[in-house]
C-alpha cells in the first residue's frame, strides 16, 4: 500500500527547475496521486510548450526511483487547465523574496522595495509564466508572474 | 525495413477525425516555426522574446495535437516523424501560416489575423466528444489570448504611428488580407466534424470577426480591409505557395539528413 503523504513529501523536494525558490507541489503543477494500481502522481503542465515540463517529469522519475517507488507512474493531465490560483499561499511570500512579484489582483509591486509605481516592460517574459516589469522609484526591473 | 524507411515519411491519415486535427496541428507548427525565425532577429529584446514566447506556445500546442492524432491513428513511429518529415502536399496548415516574417508590422498582423480566429476555432471545441481534444483546446486558449493583446497593441500603434509604421500596416494588409478567407472557409473536412460533434462550426462567427477585425483596424489609423477580388485558398487541402517549401526546408534539414535522430 503506497502511503500518498509520504509520495507529497518526496514531491515537495523537488524544486521548479525554473524557478528553484518553490517547489511543484506549492506551484500547482503536482494534481495529487490517482488511486490506481500502481498509483499515479498527477501532474499538469503551466504553459504547453513550457520546456521544464519534460524535465520536471524526468525530477520525478528519478526522485520516485531513488525512494523505491519505481511502480509508481506519472500522469499527465491537461483540463483543468493550470492556473495561478494554484500556487499556495507560502509560496507567493517565497516568490516575493526571490525578486518574483507573484500572481494576483494586486497592482504590480516591485518585489525589492515593494513601490506599485512601476511599467510593463513586456508582457512575455523570461520564461511563458512571467512578464517584465521595471521599478520606476528603484528603477530595478522584475519579473512579475502572469495572472492565467 | 532500413531507417530511412521507418523515420521518413508518415502516412496520410484516413479518418475524418485525424485529417481535421492535422490541419490544426499543421496550423501551430507552421506558424511556430514562422515565429522562430525571428529569435535574436526581434526590433528590441522585449519583442524578441514576446516572439519567440508565443513560438512556444504554438509549438506547444502542435506537439500535444500530433500526440493525440497518434493516439487515434498510426501515422508514424513518434510525432517527430510526422510532424517533421511528410512532403510539402501533406502538410494542411492555412496559408497565412507560413506567410514571411518582411516586417514586424507583417508579423503582428499575421498574428492578429491568426490569433483572433484560432480563439473561434479553438472555443468550437471545447464542447468536443474528443475529451482530449477539448482539454487541448482549453489550455491553449489561455495562452491564445495573450497572443491576441499582444499582436492587437501592436496593430494599433503602427496603424496610428508615424508614416512609415502606417505604410507598413497598410503593405502588409494588402498583402495578408487575401489569405483570411480560408481560415473561416466551410469545407468538408471541417463540416464532416461539425456533424460528428468533433467540433462546433466556428465559420458561423465570421461576420463577427469581420466586424471586430474592421473595428480594431479602423481606430488603427482608420485603415480598412482592402477590396479582395478573390481569397487565396488552398492549403487545408496541400496546395501550398513557396513560402511553405521555404519553411520546410529549413525546419526538416536535420530530420531527413539524420533520420531518426535525437537530441
Amino acid at each position: 500500500m503506497v502511503n500518498k503523504e509520504h509520495l507529497l513529501d518526496l514531491m515537495a523536494e523537488i524544486m521548479d527547475p525554473e524557478i528553484p525558490a518553490i517547489n511543484i507541489v506549492e506551484l500547482g503543477i503536482v494534481r495529487g496521486i490517482e488511486d490506481s494500481t500502481p498509483p499515479n502522481i498527477v501532474i499538469t503542465p503551466t504553459y504547453v510548450g513550457c520546456p521544464a515540463t519534460d524535465m520536471i517529469g524526468e525530477m520525478i522519475r528519478e526522485k520516485l526511483d531513488a525512494a523505491g517507488y519505481d511502480d509508481v507512474g506519472i500522469k499527465n493531465q491537461l483540463s483543468p487547465a493550470w492556473t495561478t490560483e494554484w500556487i499556495t499561499e507560502p509560496a507567493h511570500e517565497k516568490l516575493r523574496v526571490y525578486g518574483i512579484d507573484p500572481p494576483g489582483a494586486h497592482t504590480p509591486t516591485c518585489p525589492r522595495c515593494g513601490s506599485a509605481n512601476t511599467k510593463l516592460i513586456s508582457e512575455f517574459g523570461s520564461t511563458p509564466c512571467k512578464a517584465f516589469h521595471a521599478c520606476k522609484d528603484c528603477l530595478e526591473p522584475f519579473d512579475r508572474f502572469k495572472c492565467h | 525495413m532500413s531507417v530511412a524507411e521507418k523515420y521518413i515519411g508518415a502516412k496520410q491519415p484516413s479518418k475524418p477525425e485525424t485529417i481535421y486535427m492535422l490541419r490544426l496541428a499543421d496550423n501551430a507548427l507552421i506558424l511556430g516555426q514562422r515565429l522562430s525565425e525571428m529569435c535574436g532577429h526581434g526590433p528590441e529584446m522585449e519583442l524578441d522574446m514576446a516572439m519567440t514566447n508565443m513560438s512556444l506556445d504554438l509549438i506547444g500546442q502542435a506537439k500535444l495535437l500530433f500526440e493525440h492524432i497518434l493516439t487515434l491513428e498510426d501515422l508514424a513511429p513518434n510525432i517527430d516523424v510526422l510532424a517533421m518529415t511528410r512532403p510539402l502536399e501533406q502538410y494542411t496548415n492555412c496559408l497565412l501560416v507560413a506567410q514571411p516574417n518582411v516586417d514586424f508590422a507583417h508579423i503582428m498582423l499575421r498574428q492578429y489575423l491568426f490569433s483572433t480566429m484560432q480563439k473561434l476555432q479553438y472555443e468550437a471545441l471545447l464542447e468536443s466528444n474528443d475529451i482530449t481534444l477539448a482539454a487541448i483546446a482549453e489550455k491553449s486558449l489561455k495562452e491564445i489570448a495573450y497572443h491576441i493583446r499582444f499582436a492587437k497593441s501592436w496593430v494599433l500603434r503602427l496603424g496610428d504611428g508615424t508614416e512609415e509604421s502606417r505604410s507598413r500596416m497598410v503593405d502588409a494588409l494588402d498583402c495578408l488580407w487575401r489569405f483570411t478567407g480560408e481560415m473561416f472557409a466551410q469545407d468538408a473536412g471541417l463540416m464532416a466534424m461539425v456533424k460528428t460533434g468533433l467540433t462546433a462550426n466556428f465559420t458561423l462567427t465570421y461576420k463577427n470577426w469581420r466586424l471586430e477585425i474592421t473595428h480594431i483596424l479602423s481606430e488603427a489609423g482608420d485603415l480598412s480591409p482592402p477590396d479582395t477580388a478573390r481569397m487565396i485558398m488552398g492549403g487545408h487541402q496541400g496546395r501550398h505557395d513557396e513560402n511553405l517549401g521555404h519553411i520546410l526546408t529549413d525546419m526538416q534539414f536535420m530530420q531527413l539528413s539524420y533520420p531518426g535522430l535525437k537530441w
